[in-house]
């Protein structure tokens, strides 16, 4: 049987720098003749010559780090976006979900809502009466079906949007980390309900998740992707190992330019210890070429998306004293119930807390694949916090 | 089992069978923001009526009362209103699809479809809000006992909206299309509406034209044409069928270029937008 998917020498190109590529205004094509040439624009290929088969019935995890490709290769295989060059063959009805709830509008209720969004994302009106009931029975919201969305929680917006899209029946099925909504029950509901669309519906599904759990879970290929390459397509088991090593690689950071103020040089950062008690181990180095008065750092600890999570100050006095010279200073930060993901470290260094001497943000990375609850099997999702607290039952 | 191909470059087609295929989505697009747009008013979908009811009550005080400007030998209100109805769908239309790409780009980067039917049911809503002003309509002709020929009445309204829709379409989409890449035409659309509406026998009869010069450009104007057609229902008056012939041309003609500037552009839409 022919591949119900085949993706051919697939590359995406993207200028970068080009004005008339960002900033979209008549006056800029207006005024392009007039103008001296801008330098040439530089290229930059989001995917570069990817090449692979996906069978029908197969279920595949897409992972890799920001800016792999991941989203780029997801937006041209559901046509949002057309490749550069290289061409993909499908046989077969293409879903995609590359949000959840899209189309939805605030003012419209519920029920309509369900019926919006289920056509835009391809179901016939009869389809969407046959399913209604079941969507409302997932969903959990059948009490507000008659009520504005924007009234709804943002909770209830994704269960009812997620709802939807559970029951969507194409032969191809395109998820881009959407599972990563509502609450823990409702999670748990919707990685079942995956599981049984790509293990017993034998429907084919391509997913990103940077949730390694859900990717052992629900899928028995995985193709790793880089710098727009792929590096490695392969069973499950044999790709995850091979990403949480890439991730590894950005544990350690070296100032690319040189300057005379004081300065970090050299950031790394090394996970210690088992969940739910990590300890980081950041080592840091200092140079500075002029007179610097005594400085104390500071790091910072974010999520891959981007939310706060919590600011380490090693030490409260200024201690950091390297006028004219370079020293190395090690410290450790304990870290407690992160859920698994990608965190991301800024440092930070100054004499006082108004006065900085350096700040670079998040140059150096830890990955945690554990749950810090040991035997969870569904998994965390960021919208319900990046730790989770210790908690124990006391009367059982 | 449906075979297709996703290249950099496809071959330029108008895309039909894929719009019958997705057909349903003109209905829930239009449906949705018809919806929408009364939703939040007291009066709802009254509004359909009164805007242009306010409208031709507002230009009979201005140019009939003040101006005495010659209404064709019909009363002025319903001179105004039958080149009103033809002028919103034509004014509404325009706006709503020019503007479609970029209201509903949160959609158009996520998800595929037809991107044609985001200018196409826009101008469906305008559609829509049309036959609820017919109401109005209807009632004026009963206060003023205006006579109607039927036999017109079926063949020149759906051919005046026949025009007006096609000629509506092929601008719609040709601004919806550059308005992704340039939002300068959200601006200046405005402006371009409010000429038109004056350059054109919207509120004044195509008679005042004395020029040869812009009897000719009027003669290539569709809007022109359709209005002159929607209004001999009423006045009786002959049409003039060499006109009609060269302004639906030009509504052809603006409709082809339309959808082909937007379905050659169409696919960057989602990197632009």
């Amino acid at each position: 049987m022919k591949p119900i998917l085949e993706v051919q020498h697939l590359t995406k190109e993207f200028k970068i720098g080009a004005k008339q590529e960002r900033y979209l205004s008549l006056r800029d094509a207006l005024a392009k003749p007039f103008r001296k040439k801008d330098k040439e624009a530089s290229t930059f290929l989001a995917l570069d010559d990817i090449n692979f088969n996906v069978g029908a019935g197969e279920s595949i995890g897409i992972i890799g780090r920001n800016g792999a490709g991941k989203s780029t290769l997801l937006k041209i295989l559901s046509r949002i976006t057309p490749p550069s060059s290289g061409k993909i063959v499908c046989r077969g009805r293409v879903a995609s979900l590359l949000e959840v709830g899209t189309g939805f509008h605030p003012e419209l209720s519920g029920r309509e809502n369900v019926y919006m969004n289920g056509s835009i994302l391809g179901m016939r009106k009869a389809e969407i009466n046959k399913h209604f009931d079941s969507i409302v029975d997932f969903s959990g919201v059948e009490k507000f079906l008659d009520t504005p969305l924007k009234r709804y929680s943002s909770g209830m917006q994704l269960r009812l949007a997620f709802s939807v899209a559970a029951f969507l029946e194409p032969e191809i099925l395109i998820i881009d980390e959407v599972l990563a909504v509502g609450d823990a029950e409702f999670q748990k509901k919707c990685l079942n309900k995956m599981k049984d669309v790509s293990m017993n519906e034998g429907r084919t599904v391509l997913f990103v998740s940077h949730d390694m759990n859900a990717i052992k879970t629900l899928s028995n290929t995985a193709i790793l992707l880089d710098g727009g390459k792929i590096v490695k397509n392969d069973k499950v088991g044999e790709v995850i190992p091979l990403y949480l090593n890439r991730i590894q690689l950005t544990n350690n950071w070296n100032r690319p330019e040189k300057t005379a103020a004081p300065h970090f040089t050299n950031v790394s950062i090394v996970i210690k210890d088992h969940q739910p008690q990590l300890k980081l181990e950041v080592t840091f180095t200092v140079k500075s070429d002029v007179k610097m008065n005594k400085a104390f750092v500071a790091f910072n600890i974010s999520s891959n998306t981007g939310t706060m999570i919590g600011q380490a100050i090693p030490n409260l006095d200024p201690f950091i004293d390297v006028s004219f010279s370079e020293q190395t200073f090690a410290t450790e930060i304990e870290i407690t119930g992160f859920i698994p993901g990608t965190f991301l470290v800024s440092a930070w260094i100054g004499p006082h807390y108004s006065e900085t001497y350096d700040w670079q943000k998040d140059i150096v990375g830890f990955n945690i694949v554990d749950s810090p609850q040991p035997g969870r099997v569904y998994p965390h999702a960021s919208e319900q916090g990046n730790i989770v607290p210790f908690s124990k039952m006391i009367n059982s | 089992m449906t075979e297709y191909e996703i290249k950099a470059k496809n071959k330029f087609s108008f895309g039909l069978a894929e719009l019958i295929q997705y057909r349903e989505l003109f209905y829930f697009f239009t449906w949705r923001d018809v919806k929408v747009k009364y939703k939040q008013a007291a009066l709802g979908i009254l509004w359909a009526i009164l805007q242009p009811l306010i409208m031709m009550l507002m230009f009979t005080l201005i140019f009939s009362k003040a101006l005495k400007v010659s209404s064709d030998g019909i009363p002025y209100p319903v001179f105004a209103i039958s080149g009103l109805l033809i002028w919103n769908i034509f004014s509404n239309g325009l706006m709503n699809s020019a503007n479609s790409m970029v209201n509903n780009a949160n959609i158009i980067k996520k998800i595929y479809f037809p991107r044609l039917i985001i200018p196409m049911s826009a101008i469906l809503t305008a559609l829509v809000d049309f036959l609820f002003a017919l109401t109005i309509y209807v009632a004026i002709l009963i206060y003023y006992h205006q006579g109607v020929d039927f036999t017109k009445l079926f063949i020149y309204l759906p051919l005046s909206i026949l025009i007006t829709v096609v000629t509506t379409f092929g601008l719609g989409s040709f601004l919806a299309a550059l308005n992704v890449k340039y939002r300068d035409f959200q601006y200046l659309l405005p402006f371009m509406i409010q000429f038109l509406l004056f350059a054109n026998p919207v509120l004044y009869s195509a008679k005042a034209f004395t020029n040869p010069i812009i009897n000719t450009i009027m003669k290539a104007n569709p809007i022109a044409s359709a209005i002159q057609l929607c209004r001999s229902v009423f006045t009786g008056q002959e049409v003039d069928w060499q006109g009609v012939a060269i302004g639906s041309s030009v509504a052809i003609v603006l409709f082809f270029i339309g959808i082909y500037t937007f379905r050659k552009t169409e696919s960057y839409f989602a990197d632009l937008a």
